[in-house]
């Protein structure tokens, strides 16, 4: 034993002696210990909230924050960044490593989408308190102080998917590079709100990111998908990006909760009815459209995304085509029934014109009268506009007006050519339309069009009467091309109304119907004086559309230097 | 106060072949007299259809110059080709909806008539004969339904008599318009409280179908066939018999799927029902072209049924097999001349099969009426021995005013097997989108081995289908051909999304995918796949990102769901969504107008018991309640227009 001892004793005499070997030791061990260190962060991270948070998940019928982005993006191209960040509060106990957790509840980075560049983050939400409890704490996060025994810090993914600074810092990062390469992004918002905690940091953490998602608009496309609940300051990053889905039944967006409502207002109302996706997506118009569950939803926004140009320096995309150019479409010479007071289906109109019957519809469910949505001609991604004779005889009212207004913002935003089928009777009278100020909503749809500077072609259907006639992408607002089939009308307003002013007390007003109907109602009025560009044979639509798309995709138009214009909001 | 025409023998006492029944002596009066008493303009009535190789027009031959064809639809249009062919100039009649439909467009002239009900257009006759006038048409083709049959003859009665005639005759009895066909209000009852309600339901019927509420009784015999023998008879004397068709395939009385000729019948046995068919014609003098229906039982025996005496539906396929133009003969001998063939002309050549496309949802007793537009139709036409006789286009209506049939689809072959496999290849190529259609059902009955051994009956479709069609069954092979090509669909679309043609800024970098792995669901299975593709034809009718797909696949559309491996395994975690207790509420399985409501709000109803009745495509379907229950309330109104999926009444 003892001639052991002094082997060994030797030995480390003779490490010793040689300073460099052992600051080379020392240095390895070192890093043996970072490796480990890197590696369990990251399995950490990897795991989320961890596995009892994670099947909680589950149970609820909703995937976690990285489960959603491998659904999202195509496989293996996902490069996660900020793995390692870690928030800053030290009160109330959240400096102890067991309430730190790496990646502060945000996953985020960058990926490809059938192989084009998208930025992403996907926030975690994994509460393991009742959903009530949830939404009771945005209303008091931002109003009230936060009992804390209620949040149960002994948990510490309860703040799993709450807005830290450094939660905000990571978003903001992505966005600024974002910007910078001209790539989308898309959030996949799933928010516990404020983090209480942090007080005002996380609070500045939203402005930053609202200061974002504004320097952003128009820049490159924005896509919010609501996964969860989403309550307080958290709404308005969804509200200012270019668009917003929901998941039916798990995703809410309200400024206060069910119980603020009841204490402040005395209203009965659930979370579903308050703010969830059919109430945001039939109502109030908040949100654009929503889907069935977290895979539907995610499926859906990778269809989405392939619509749109990656940034406003880029043209619409154009993908490979299967469908003639050139095809006719025999169908569309019947579809406008032969009585001018009965409705049809404008998207059946949509659906013949369109590569493949493939339309993507925006806010389906909401002002019905109006119909927007996205397709391709020949390939390339169209933003569609059509006034739906079948819902309010395809009048426009306020809420069709900013329905259109922003979807043909969007377009012109991000060069996306414009098709516009046009049957619209006018604009709807009322006191309720008045009151709710027509005038001023309905300017916004004669701007948006007048502004838009990408390639405008319009198809007159049936019906194009009065001041609607005008806002509807008339050849006066610079439309590039205007057609009107054989069915068309185009005058100040129907030949009975109009008989009526014109020969009011006179005998035979029948006749001067007829007179009226033989001079007004129809389309040689407006193209005997250019004001549609031709009469087309409706089942030549196609065609003709995609013709002359083709020509305008070189368009361009200068306008006045301006700091920016100003609609009538 | 409904009428009836009492014909309570016909069938009673119909013997061995070749007896006629007793009350023959009334048939052939009747039948007579139907050539006698049709209003004036109808003597000069001829039938017509196009031809797959019939004999040829003989410009000296003069007939007509102007002919009024006053019908609508696919008849219409056939009776018009054939005037083409012979140089005659047509008018056709029209409603105001019909207005731009294409009867009215193949037409030299058109007059409208009347609104779209029948009674007020096409059963019009004021108008109709003022259109005669007006157009100097020197004939009228009637076609068949509407006009073309005769109601002239009939006493009034009511239910109570219509029980006493049926009981003696003996249950069960079919209750019928005299003035229909086609299954258009008829009924069979087995006691006599299905003889009263038949009794109401079926006037009602006849009266907004035809514009005549009369009815016959007859005896209702257990699992026949149904063979008719065409005629054709010139005003020289002279008739011919043009060998049989077999039209057992029926629902509602309705057939639906006709071959010509009959695999059941011997020569000796057609030629014994041809030679009565056509002592029958020469009897009465007929002189045109017409049909005697025959009920055949498994021994051969034939039964006298009635004689037509128009041109009926399923005739194209008499035309395949003969090579006759049965419209241009009907207008030959309209205008005088003798018939052109003589019996040994006659022979059978090849097999023909006819198929009725219906608007019509098969999975709800074999067809309940379906409404839309076609907003894609393409008839496959490009396929050899392939006839079909339509008079829709893309963009037509189907409408709730008149017969739901969208084509007359014949295939024809050198023998039946050939007909059958092109009547299949025809049905797969079929492509008619914006209406539900009965081609699943119609492809399920021709590669059932029951049909192609011949082994058929009137009962066909409710013996082989006893709870309903429910669509084709895929064998495994089938099965694993329908995953393959869902999965080859699936990844087409994945990858064509990845071919951007715009010369991008931010360079694109395609997934590099070597196997796709899918996971697709299908009938509630879910399978794991690999792609590849197959060789058979399908039809991809509709696709949506989330992943479901719809596939028409050996006639039968299949719903599936497709997923990549990671989505579907995520998908475990989706929940299922609650549907809606649909057992208190009652919606309207199709769209129609609501004839009568039977309750009102407070009212106990009892499970089964009658709520309201929609009248839709000209048959009466009665709504009866899910569960017992009062009534919370009522959403419809007699008289209302109601769509599919309309909400009609809600129980507490």
């Amino acid at each position: 034993a003892a001639a052991l001892r002094v082997a060994a004793a030797g030995a480390r005499l003779s490490v010793l002696a040689s300073g460099l070997r052992a600051a080379v030791r020392s240095l390895c061990s070192q890093l043996t210990s970072v490796d480990e260190r890197i590696e369990n962060k990251r399995r950490t991270a990897l795991l989320g909230g961890g596995q009892r948070r994670i099947d909680a998940q589950h149970k609820r019928g909703k995937l976690t924050a990285r489960e959603r982005i491998s659904l999202l993006l195509d496989p293996g191209s996902f490069v996660e960044s900020d793995m390692f960040v870690e928030h800053r509060c030290a009160d109330f106990g959240m400096a102890a490593d067991k309430n730190k957790f790496p990646g502060d509840s945000v996953v985020t980075g960058w990926g490809r989408i059938n192989g084009r560049l998208v930025y992403v983050f996907s926030q975690i939400q994994a509460f393991t308190i009742s959903p009530r409890l949830v939404s009771n704490s945005w209303t008091q996060a931002i109003h009230l102080p936060w009992p804390l025994k209620v949040l149960g810090l002994q948990d510490f993914t309860v703040f799993g998917g709450s807005l830290s600074g450094a939660h905000a810092q990571k978003i903001c990062k992505i966005m600024d590079q974002a910007v910078t390469v001209g790539a989308p992004v898309i959030g996949l918002n799933d928010s516990g709100g404020a983090r209480i905690q942090e007080g005002v940091e996380s609070l500045a953490g939203y402005a930053d990111i609202f200061l974002r998602n504004v320097t952003a608009s128009g820049v490159i496309p924005q896509i919010s998908l609501i996964m969860g609940p989403c309550a307080g300051g958290a709404v308005y990053s969804p509200a200012l990006t270019d668009f917003t889905f929901m998941v039916k039944d798990t995703s809410y967006l309200f400024i206060t909760g069910p119980d603020v409502v009841k204490s402040v207002t005395n209203e009965d109302v659930t979370q579903e009815e308050l703010g969830g996706a059919k109430t945001h997506t039939t109502m109030s118009g908040v949100a654009h459209r929503a889907f069935e569950n977290d895979v539907d939803a995610l499926c859906n926004l990778r269809d989405f995304f392939d619509y749109l140009p990656l940034s406003s320096q880029d043209p619409a995309p154009v993908r490979e085509c299967h469908d003639p150019s050139d095809r006719l479409v025999p169908e569309l010479d019947t579809v406008v029934p032969l009585e001018s007071t009965k409705a049809y289906d404008m998207v059946d109109i949509i659906h013949s014109v369109v590569d493949e019957r493939e339309f993507f519809e925006i806010m389906p469910t909401y002002a019905k009268n109006i119909v927007v949505g996205f397709a391709r001609m020949n390939g390339r991604t169209v933003g569609i506009v059509g006034n739906q004779p079948k819902v309010a005889s395809g009048c426009l009212d306020i809420n069709s007006s900013v329905k259109g207004a922003r979807f043909v913002r969007f377009c012109d935003a991000f060069n996306i050519p414009l098709i516009t089928f046009v049957d619209v009777p006018g604009f709807l009278p009322g006191t309720a339309q008045e009151y709710g100020g027509i005038i001023r909503h309905g300017a916004k749809l004669l701007y948006a069009f007048a502004e838009a500077t990408v390639p405008k072609v319009t198809v007159i259907t049936r019906k194009a009467y009065g001041g609607a006639y005008d806002v509807m992408s008339s050849k006066h607002l610079c439309g590039d091309t205007n057609y009107a089939w054989p069915t068309a009308e185009i005058a100040v307003m129907g030949a009975k109304g109009a008989v009526e002013i014109i020969f009011k007390g006179h005998e035979n007003v029948e006749a001067a119907q007829a007179e009226y109907i033989e001079k007004f109602a129809n389309p040689f009025p407006a193209a005997v004086r250019g004001f549609v560009d031709d009469i087309i044979q409706p089942s030549s639509t196609r065609a003709r559309i995609c013709c002359d798309l083709d020509v305008l995709a070189s368009k361009k138009v200068q306008r006045p230097w301006r700091k920016h214009a100003n609609i009538p909001l | 106060m409904a009428g009836l025409w009492v014909r309570t023998a016909s069938l009673v006492a119909a013997g061995r072949r070749g007896r006629w029944p007793q009350q023959q002596q009334l048939i052939l009066s009747a039948a007579l007299r139907t050539l006698k008493h049709v209003p004036h303009y109808s003597r000069k009535h001829l039938m017509v259809s196009r031809n797959l190789g019939s004999v040829g027009y003989d410009p000296n031959e003069k007939t007509f110059d102007k002919i009024l064809v006053a019908n609508r639809g696919e008849i219409a249009c056939r009776v018009i080709k054939t005037c083409k062919k012979m140089g005659i100039k047509t008018v056709a009649i029209h409603s105001d909806v019909d207005a731009t439909s294409v009867h009215v467009k193949m037409a030299d002239e058109a007059v409208c008539v009347g609104p779209a009900p029948t009674t007020k257009s096409y059963l019009n006759m004021d108008a109709i004969m003022e259109a005669i006038k007006k157009t100097r048409a020197q004939a009228v083709h009637p076609g068949y339904g509407f006009l073309s049959e005769n109601k002239e003859f009939a006493r009034c009665l009511d239910a109570e008599e219509a029980v006493r005639i049926a009981r003696e005759i003996g249950y069960p009895v079919m209750i019928k318009a005299s003035a229909g066909g086609g299954g258009k209000g008829m009924r069979i009852a087995w006691d006599d409280e299905e003889t009263r309600d038949g009794f109401r339901l079926s006037s009602q019927e006849a009266a907004s179908s035809f514009g005549d509420d009369r009815l016959l009784i007859e005896k209702f015999i257990d699992n026949p066939r149904h063979i008719e023998i065409q005629v054709l008879g010139d005003k020289h004397g002279n008739a011919l018999w043009l060998n049989e068709r077999e039209c057992s395939i029926q629902r509602r009385n309705q057939k639906v799927v006709e071959e010509a000729p009959s695999i059941f019948l011997d020569a000796e046995t057609r030629r014994a029902m041809g030679e009565q068919a056509v002592a029958l014609a020469k009897a009465v003098k007929y002189s045109s072209a017409g049909t005697v229906e025959f009920l055949v039982d498994s021994k051969k025996n034939f039964y006298f049924l009635e004689m037509n005496t128009r041109l009926q539906v399923e005739h194209p396929v008499t035309e395949c097999i003969t090579g006759l133009d049965l419209v241009q003969e009907m207008i030959r001998v309209a205008k005088g001349y003798p018939l052109r063939h003589k019996q040994a002309d006659i022979s059978i050549n090849g097999w023909a099969v006819e198929c009725r496309v219906y608007a019509e949802d098969p999975y709800k007793s074999f067809g309940l009426p379906s409404i839309g537009r076609l907003s894609q139709y393409q008839e496959p036409l490009h396929l050899p021995g392939v006839r079909i006789d339509s008079g829709i286009q893309p963009g037509s209506d189907i409408s709730i005013y008149y017969d739901p049939m969208i084509s007359k689809l014949i295939t024809y072959g050198s023998d039946r097997t050939e007909a059958l496999k092109r009547m299949e290849d025809a049905l797969d190529n079929y492509v008619i989108r914006g209406v539900t259609h009965n081609i699943a059902l119609l492809r399920e009955v021709i590669i059932n081995s029951r049909f192609v051994k011949g082994d058929i009956s009137t009962k066909f479709l409710s013996d082989v289908y006893p709870d309903g069609f429910k669509g084709h069954m895929l064998t495994k092979s089938e099965k694993n051909q329908l995953l393959a090509i869902a999965s080859s669909l699936f990844v087409a679309f994945q990858l064509r999304a990845q071919h951007f043609q715009e010369h991008s800024r931010v360079p694109v970098i395609k997934p590099d995918i070597a196997n796709w792995e899918l996971s697709i669901k299908l009938h509630d299975k879910v399978h794991t796949v690999v792609a590849s593709n197959s060789g058979s034809t399908f039809s991809c009718l509709s696709r949506e990102a989330g992943g479901s797909m719809n596939i028409q696949f050996l006639g039968t559309v299949y719903k599936m769901h497709i997923l990549t491996k990671l989505a579907a395994e995520l998908n475990k975690f989706m929940l299922e969504k609650v549907a809606e207790d649909t057992s208190s509420v009652l919606y309207s399985p199709m769209p129609g107008v609501v004839v009568a409501v039977s309750v009102k709000p407070g009212d106990m109803v009892a499970e089964g018991q009658e709520i309201c009745v929609i009248e839709a495509m000209k048959m009466q379907n009665s709504m009866t309640a899910g569960k017992t229950g009062t009534v919370k309330s009522v959403h419809c109104r007699a008289g209302d227009t109601v769509g599919e999926g309309d909400l009609l009444v809600e129980l507490e």
